[in-house]
């Protein structure tokens, strides 16, 4: 019993200030694109030829990212001539449309508040069913780690819960597989109505590196209804957890 | 014996025509006298000829020495199998079936393990078509009796975790068997990587198992390196090195957390989520990716570690090497855990020879298996790290391997950051030889990471092989359950905690 209370003091309190306070994300971490068309050299498309998942596209009118496919590789960047592509550290990347992820530089709109009526059921609590359909885990990592003291997600009423009969929404990971697609299914019908669809990561969104495999079926929204796209490979958790407050109006800006 | 075989390390690319090509009888011969003596079967797979035939390639491993061997066979659409005389190779079996349609004659349990159609057209082992595959529908090994029941769970299960189905024979809280049955994370990638390298190639990697993005990404690199002739510095290595270690670190020191959660020992389940988040940030700060994701590139790695960094680094690893140690120890002295940990969930030293498991399973069975050690890549070529091995093969064991791997891990990265040598960070990478072949092995958090690929006359991929650890232990945790309660079945996943989409690819 002694040691458990001195390893209690030894860990001290962790969790981040957060949202009192931004967070602070390492200097190297690949957040929204910043596009630089007066760079642009438009006829070279040396990004758009490299890009892995074809997110990029150069035309008369600019640079556009659709960030719903975007790897965060930076091949782009490191062969782009004139320096037009280059990452910031902006982790808020959430959106309620996938048209909205397609970016072109300028103004991104960020994922906005649930219709009133159901932001009344679910703004003060919501209850979440993961389901990873042939996600890498590289994801389903980041949502984890959201439970942990580091974040807390239970402070913000928000819970991971065991089954779909207890979720007001599931979080859907991976670009859903044949095999999977079926128990996907399944597991939304299980749900009660109303309720939210969120898909996290490039894979459930677009299909990700898996995109137009015949093995899958490019994430999820030709499945589902979807509230909010979460972009990344995978997203930070801050990205997560910034998505998961904005659908619920619980922050500001 | 073993005259017939191609000689060759760790990825070291070799002319393809020197691949002997053995009859079938002599293949299952050799197979089974070297894994009798002692080697490991790394692996066992069927590619195509472009013909009517098909290819089986073995490679079996001499982990002593260092030397892996490489034999060929041809067959048609059925074969002998080789699972009666060597249990290694009942899994690789089953995948040739399912992938190509080639039956193993006399397998003793020859089901599908991802429920996919055959890679050859209208050549099924089972005669299915490709509509009726229904993902684990099919026999499962049943016990029969009274008072017996079965229990099965998945494909969606109550955690945030990837999806498999898990069938189990019981009798009250006691089980008797365990079978697994997987195949819901196939996205088809081993099929895609022929014809590379091409852009999606390296992504690939950093996601068949999203969790070992560095480690298969270096088998991978590795083997390209070795193909272009490509001399990738000193310091390249180090920081590779680094990565692998913070992957192993982030995953260890998370498991020992979930070991602890599901015996309800919540201090160090608390302490464990948030330290392993520590780790993964040291990646990020390495790389601006939690996961290592494009830190590895042909020819080195994207970041330098410059000096402040450097400072920055230790003084965050230090950290959490206090807060480590603190959870681990209070979790590894606590006699509550020990009851539920020790004695749950053993494998002995000789069923997991038996099966071939490998990495943290195996070590923890008394086997002393490490490819850092027995078949050096990277920067362990040249710095060894010591083997963790502890012989129980109970839940116990696997946490402890895990804690003293974690200790050596942190020791390795720091002195590395003591001294890192001098180089470039990427080399540039010419265009890959043809006709070669080459095995790039690496140890994974998991375990060993097995790459194999031939190239064809222009230098591309005529086929990509790849076997993740997990592909291994599977069986190994359906041992572990064996005259277990059932209540003790997440305990001992997490003891074993596998990938699932590592394994369907």
């Amino acid at each position: 019993m002694f040691k458990v209370l001195l390893a209690r003091l030894q860990q001290k309190h962790r969790t981040i200030a957060y949202p009192k306070k931004e967070p602070v994300l390492p200097d190297r971490f690949r957040g929204l694109p910043i596009l630089d068309n007066s760079q642009c050299l438009k006829n070279c498309q040396e990004c758009v030829s490299v890009c892995p998942t074809n997110a990029i596209q150069c035309t008369e009118k600019g640079l556009q990212i659709d960030l719903g496919r975007c790897l965060f590789c930076t091949e782009c960047t490191s062969v782009c001539p004139k320096g037009a592509i280059q990452f910031s550290t902006e982790y808020r990347l959430a959106t309620r449309t996938r048209q909205d992820l397609v970016f072109d530089g300028k103004v991104f709109e960020r994922a906005k508040i649930l219709k009133d009526s159901i932001h009344k059921l679910f703004g003060r609590s919501l209850k979440l069913r993961q389901v990873s359909a042939a996600g890498c885990n590289a994801c389903e990592a980041d949502i984890n780690v959201l439970g942990t003291p580091g974040f807390d997600l239970g402070r913000f009423g928000i819970q991971i819960v065991a089954s779909p009969r207890h979720a007001d929404g599931i979080v859907v990971t991976g670009p859903v597989s044949e095999n999977m697609k079926l128990a996907v299914e399944k597991t939304y019908k299980a749900v009660a109505n109303p309720k939210v669809v969120i898909a996290v990561g490039s894979c459930a969104i677009s299909g990700g590196p898996f995109l137009d495999h015949k093995e899958v079926h490019n994430g999820i929204t030709d499945l589902f209804p979807v509230d909010l796209f979460i972009p990344g490979c995978p997203p930070h958790p801050m990205t997560i957890l910034d998505g998961f407050l904005r659908l619920m109006g619980r922050l500001k800006q | 014996m073993n005259l017939h075989s191609l000689s060759l390390r760790n990825s070291q690319s070799c002319s393809y025509k020197d691949v002997p090509v053995v009859s079938i009888e002599e293949l299952k011969g050799t197979i089974v006298s070297c894994v009798q003596e002692g080697k490991r079967l790394l692996a066992f797979f069927a590619q195509s000829t472009g013909e009517k035939e098909m290819q089986l390639y073995a490679v079996l491993g001499n982990d002593k020495l260092g030397t892996l061997s490489l034999l060929s066979a041809k067959v048609e659409n059925s074969y002998p199998s080789i699972t009666d005389q060597c249990a290694q190779a009942h899994w690789f079996e089953r995948e040739i079936a399912e992938n190509w349609g080639i039956s193993p004659k006399n397998h003793p349990w020859l089901k599908p393990i991802r429920f996919i159609p055959s890679y050859r057209e209208g050549q099924d082992a089972w005669n299915r078509s490709k509509e009726n595959i229904l993902p684990c529908v099919g026999d499962y090994y049943q016990v029969q009796g009274e008072e017996i029941h079965e229990v099965a769970v998945g494909p969606v299960h109550a955690g945030v975790i990837e999806p498999g189905h898990f069938r189990f024979q019981c009798h009250g809280e006691w089980v008797y068997h365990l079978e697994i049955s997987l195949g819901y994370q196939h996205r088809g990638i081993e099929k895609e990587l022929k014809g590379g390298p091409t852009k999606r190639t390296l992504p690939y990697m950093e996601t068949m198992a999203g969790d070992t993005s560095i480690g298969h990404s270096h088998a991978y690199l590795q083997m390209l390196e070795s193909l272009a002739n490509c001399q990738v510095s000193q310091r390249a290595q180090a920081l590779r090195g680094i990565a692998l270690e913070l992957e192993r670190l982030a995953n260890h020191t998370g498991d020992l957390g979930a070991l602890a959660n599901d015996v309800g020992f919540l201090p160090t389940a608390n302490y464990c989520g948030r330290i392993r988040g520590d780790f993964l940030n040291m990646s990020a700060l390495l790389c601006g990716s939690r996961f290592g994701r494009n830190f590895l590139k042909p020819g080195g790695v994207a970041f330098d570690l410059e000096d402040s960094r450097i400072k920055e680094f230790q003084t965050k690893l230090e950290n959490a090497k206090k807060d480590v140690t603190v959870a681990a120890e209070l979790l590894l002295d606590s006699p509550s855990v020990l009851a539920r940990f020790e004695d749950t969930g053993v494998v002995s030293k000789e069923t997991a020879r038996e099966l071939g498991l490998v990495g943290v399973a195996a070590r923890a069975s008394g086997l002393s298996q490490d490819i850092r050690k027995d078949y050096p890549f990277g920067i362990f070529s040249s710095f060894s790290i010591p083997v963790a091995i502890y012989k129980k093969g109970d839940v116990f064991a696997r946490a402890y391997v895990r804690w003293i791997e974690i200790q050596n891990s942190i020791a390795f990265i720091q002195s590395m950051l003591i001294s890192m040598p001098k180089g470039k960070t990427q080399m540039p990478l010419s265009s890959l030889a043809p006709d070669k072949i080459v095995v790039s092995l690496t140890e994974g958090w998991r375990g060993e990471i097995c790459h194999v690929a031939k190239t064809d006359e222009k230098g591309q991929f005529s086929w990509y092989k790849v076997c993740d650890p997990s592909f291994h232990n599977w069986m190994g945790l359906s041992m572990a359950l064996r005259n277990q309660q059932i209540s003790d079945f997440p305990l001992c996943n997490k003891s074993f905690n596998l990938s699932y989409c590592g394994h369907d690819l």
